[in-house]
């Protein structure tokens, strides 16, 4: 996660200190990744050896001010510009779990993706009741601009996490008839060879097919 | 479907501690439904136990054949169970005649089906005025309550408007007026956001999540997580048995730090 650029944005709207930052960043986003000040000052720490922020005096409390510097701002301007690396996509536990799920010895696939289902509509439920509330925060017209900007980007947060889970929740769905038609079509199959080709009859339960994709040849094309 | 499902952590709790002291406006009581017989026999309905309390909306999911739809449409007494009790605001649907029961349904059960419904030949209010009339009401005291309920969704406009005047989410707001006019409190939802974009989806499923809050109980069939997401429970269906549901949000949880652990 780009913290770096993260501060950088902040910090075009003028200086700031350290905990102020935590706090703008946390409520631009609604806290969903929660930052410490520690990890505040260590990537100020970085910007300022690259050069991308200055030190900048003092508030009355006397808290360290940073500044943006114009090597900052081409940072920042050249990342709003640049489209986020999906080049490799991070690692995901589920599809990971799943992938190994797949012909696991004493494993029931559709439990695993039933448990997974529950979770992932539960944290929706939970998203749409604050995107909900969101809604309403956004619908009222603030005086306060920055509290607006706040609303707004936390808005899109949830709604973005909202669109994630709801893809997690089809493909889980999707999986799961998947493994149902394949499941279908090996029982089918065994049903039409003779007994001698087929040496474990496969049975309706997903088990079966996750033997039968470990075991039956791939098409070529998706071998590695 | 096999029948190696998962039966996994399925624990039906009441979803809210202050409404166990209400009654539920419905209540499924080991629901079955078989149809045909002998060889071609296909049960629907497996002993399904479900309540639905006032102020709540719980969706429905499951893949189609899952027996989401005969769910609903013996619990607006559309059709009969093959054994289970129906209850609806106290009374059992199941035992009373033709007549009560189509008294009931028009007093106490509202629908909200994916193409709408309207009668195409009566305005917004006359739509939402003809249930009451039926029973009973005179034109003008249902007029009036029928543009009192489009007003208090913020619909008023719509009141002299006939169905092909509207777009399609329009339609579908009219519908849910309709289905919660009077002392209408339960509202069944088919699949209700089915024809629409899924902009225009949100807002419907945003009105019926509000007139929840207002005191209705809702179910609301979908295959679309994004639209259970606004139910207060979700029950997952598969071959006619519940298998599993998620509580009410704890959203507030999450505002409290709960998320930083993820």
């Amino acid at each position: 996660m780009s913290i770096r650029h993260g501060l950088l944005a902040l910090l075009e709207h003028g200086p700031r200190y350290g905990s102020q930052l935590r706090t703008e960043f946390e409520s631009r986003t609604g806290a969903t990744w929660p930052l410490n000040v520690g990890q505040v000052y260590t990537t100020l720490a970085r910007l300022e050896r690259d050069g991308m922020v200055v030190q900048d005096g003092e508030d009355g409390a006397g808290h360290a001010l940073y500044a943006i510097t114009d090597a900052g701002r081409g940072e920042l301007k050249s990342w709003f510009q640049r489209p986020v690396d999906r080049a490799s996509p991070p690692r995901d536990e589920l599809a990971i779990k799943l992938a190994m799920a797949v012909g696991a010895p004493g494993v029931d696939i559709r439990a695993v993706i039933q448990a997974q289902r529950h979770a992932t509509l539960q944290a929706m439920q939970d998203y749409t009741r604050l995107k909900a509330r969101a809604l309403a925060a956004v619908e009222v017209e603030s005086e306060d601009g920055e509290q607006a900007r706040d609303d707004i980007a936390w808005l899109l947060v949830l709604e973005q996490l909202i669109f994630q889970t709801e893809a997690e929740a089809r493909w889980l769905d999707h999986s799961e008839s998947r493994l149902t038609r394949l499941s279908a079509t090996a029982a089918r199959r065994a049903e039409n060879a003779p007994a001698a080709a087929s040496p474990a009859p496969a049975g309706h339960d997903v088990t079966a097919v996750a033997d039968t994709a470990r075991t039956a040849p791939m098409p070529r094309s998706t071998r590695r | 479907m096999p029948e190696s499902m998962p039966h996994t952590s399925h624990q039906p709790q009441q979803a809210f501690k202050s409404q166990q002291s209400q009654q539920p406006v419905l209540q499924l009581e080991e629901l079955t439904r078989v149809h045909g017989s002998g060889a071609t026999e296909v049960h629907a309905l497996r002993g399904v136990n479900l309540s639905v309390f006032p102020g709540e909306l719980v969706a429905v999911m499951g893949p189609s054949g899952s027996g989401k739809s005969t769910l609903l449409t013996i619990a607006g007494g559309l059709d009969s169970p093959t054994s289970g009790r129906v209850v609806v605001e106290g009374t059992d649907i199941t035992t009373v005649g033709r007549k009560e029961l189509a008294a009931l349904r028009r007093r106490s059960i509202g629908y909200v089906f994916q193409d709408y419904n309207l009668i195409p030949a009566l305005t917004a209010a006359e739509n939402i005025a003809l249930p009451r009339e039926l029973d009973g009401v005179s034109a003008r005291k249902a007029r009036v309550s029928a543009v009192a309920a489009l007003e208090e969704m913020g619909l008023g406009q719509l009141a002299d408007r006939f169905p092909d005047e509207m777009s399609g989410g329009q339609q579908q707001r009219v519908a849910i007026a309709r289905a919660l006019v009077g002392d209408r409190r339960l509202v069944l939802a088919d699949e209700p956001t089915g024809a629409l974009d899924s902009e225009t989806g949100e807002s419907v499923l945003a009105l019926l999540r509000a007139r929840c809050d207002a005191g209705a109980a809702g179910i609301l069939v979908t295959h679309e997580p994004r639209f259970a997401a606004w139910a207060d429970r979700v029950v997952f269906l598969r071959d006619g048995s519940v298998v599993d549901e998620t509580l009410r949000s704890q959203a507030d949880s999450l505002l409290s730090g709960q998320a930083a652990a993820q």
